[in-house]
């Protein structure tokens, strides 16, 4: 299972947490193994709340790992570190920072560029994400598709061995994600940086990744590795590609399975009258 | 157009950024809407002092309990008149700077250490919520045994009148610091001194100020209670003696001059708020 080559290597991983007012443990994720290739997007599917977004916290190193073994380029993951960058579901940027001001805030904070470096280069970023005539507008002026694209650009401009998306498109609307989908794939392309995806849409993870992962429910393993070999560059029509929708078909059912355990393990849990 | 259709937040486009962030309407907006609030405000106020003058007027009481508006504006002038009136204003200024300057001092470092350091709260709690629900003014008597009747026990109500919404609010500023902000701040590796500096510091900002300004209320009351009961000079003092002397014009033209100076510092800090909320679309 160990790949030298893995950019990214989980081995076992278990997540634990306390839940402060029942006083119980909590196993968020128990023993999950995968790996990430340089150079590929993997896309991790599931349930809700089967830990996905939690699982990705840890690789970027903002909760502990209770058990098991992560790695990034060999070195085990124990706090955020300037070779990953994450893009969060709620874009969370400074709203009293214009749109350049929060473009900086990730190289500000890891303080490894010079102010007036950083904002050379944010210009740069920020064409990128399609923003160009923005810088000095305040995020509660942008829509919400504007917003993830300043924190896409935050993430970006500190230029990590591994990018984290934790359902990045989740609040936007249909149209929207998906200009954004194809957006990302466009900037995605440029650069080919390892990239790990968390989504609950199956057809966002076909359409975005190399490989889609699913995660069975709470507590949160690897229940089936999905190769997607789509060709690149990927146009929006290819949703509708038959080999798309096998792919879809066969995820969807691997997280219904998921789904329908609980069900009957409800049934089953009913005493006999 | 619909009223639907109009109301719909239109999308941003380039280089338009700075006009949306101005208030929308549907219907064409009128020049006369812009003056309402000031001419419906003068209005008001207008209408009142001439119902209060003709009532006074009436002389159905004497001057001593009821004078009009225009014998308050004579005493205003002659109270301008004296010598006194800028040792008292410059008094009661001095005790007014001094206690709410310390305020703002201690109240911004042990708000900002309450709200950044729960343990700090948790020990500091007790005292904060015990002093704030006592009026402090009763404390006066105490100072004056302690200090006499100079200004040091102004000072001392002063100050802890306005020491407690400051510290209140600033600590509610940096608790109200968002979780998702402070999320992206730790990921990117932030050290606590950044974070503090320019994500909860800023974002606290609104709640500090408003401290200031609640502060200045308590301490506008702290000067003047202070100065009723035992003072050498103040404007708190012209109004005691003035009430105590059945002098009503005089006595309500210093609580006009208390009442000015409060609304003049707490525009000053309401613009102030505004200058650091240009981040924030105009709701109104």
């Amino acid at each position: 299972m160990y790949d030298r080559s893995a950019k990214l290597s989980a081995k076992g991983v278990v997540i634990e947490y306390w839940l402060q007012r029942s006083r119980t443990l909590f196993t968020a994720v128990q023993g999950v193994d995968l790996t990430v290739r340089p150079g590929e997007l993997l896309a991790i599917v599931g349930p809700s709340g089967c830990g996905k977004t939690t699982f990705l916290n840890a690789v970027d190193g903002l909760i502990p790992i209770a058990g098991g073994n992560l790695t990034l380029d060999g070195r085990e993951i124990t706090r955020p570190g300037p070779d990953r960058a994450m893009v969060f579901q709620q874009p969370g940027l400074l709203p009293w920072r214009t749109v350049l001001g929060n473009v900086i805030f990730g190289v500000e904070a890891q303080g490894t560029m010079s102010k007036k470096e950083s904002i050379a280069r944010a210009k740069h970023q920020i064409e990128l994400v399609g923003l160009a005539g923005f810088e000095d507008a305040y995020p509660l002026e942008l829509s919400g598709g504007m917003q993830q694209r300043v924190n896409l650009a935050r993430a970006l401009l500190t230029d990590p061995e591994m990018l984290l998306l934790d359902e990045p498109f989740a609040a936007l609307d249909a149209q929207t994600r998906e200009m954004m989908q194809l957006e990302l794939l466009k900037i995605w392309s440029q650069t080919r940086k390892t990239a790990l995806f968390i989504t609950h849409d199956i057809k966002e993870a076909i359409y975005l990744s190399d490989r889609v992962i699913v995660f069975t429910r709470r507590p949160g393993r690897v229940k089936d590795e999905v190769e997607i070999k789509l060709s690149r560059p990927r146009d929006l029509r290819v949703k509708r590609d038959p080999q798309f929708l096998t792919y879809e078909d066969r995820i969807w059912e691997s997280i219904q399975e998921e789904l329908a355990v609980p069900a009957e393990r409800l049934i089953a849990g009913v005493p006999a009258a | 157009m619909s009223i639907k259709e109009a109301d719909r937040v239109l999308p941003v486009t380039a280089g338009e950024s700075n006009a949306t962030r101005e208030k929308r309407s549907v219907v064409q907006p009128s020049r006369i809407k812009q003056y309402e609030p000031l001419v419906l405000g003068t209005v008001s106020v207008v209408l009142a002092l001439t119902a209060w003058q003709l009532v006074a007027n009436a002389r159905i009481y004497s001057i001593l309990f009821l004078p009009g508006p225009w014998d308050v504006a004579q005493a205003f002038v002659k109270l301008f008149q004296t010598d006194d009136i800028w040792l008292d204003i410059g008094t009661s200024g001095m005790e007014m700077g001094i206690g709410y300057g310390m305020a703002i001092g201690v109240g911004l470092v042990l708000g900002m250490l309450m709200g950044w350091y729960t343990r700090f709260q948790y020990a500091l709690d007790p005292f904060v919520n015990f002093f704030y629900s006592t009026p402090r003014i009763v404390l006066i008597p105490l100072f004056i045994l302690w200090w006499g009747i100079e200004m040091p026990p102004k000072i001392a109500v002063i100050f802890l009148g306005a020491l407690f919404p400051i510290i209140i609010n600033t600590m509610a500023g940096v608790r109200n610091t968002e979780a998702a902000l402070l999320r992206v701040a730790r990921s990117f590796g932030a050290s606590d001194a950044l974070i503090f500096r320019r994500v909860v510091l800023p974002g606290s900002v609104p709640f500090i100020l408003t401290g200031f300004r609640l502060g200045i209320g308590h301490a506008l009351t702290g000067v003047v209670v202070a100065e009723l009961i035992a003072a050498k000079h103040g404007v708190g003092q012209i109004i005691a003696i003035a009430g105590q002397t059945f002098q009503t014009p005089k006595m309500l033209a210093g609580v006009i001059l208390i009442a000015c100076t409060g609304m003049l510092l707490t525009t000053i800090l309401q613009r102030i708020e505004n200058r650091f909320q240009t981040w924030r679309p105009q709701i109104r």
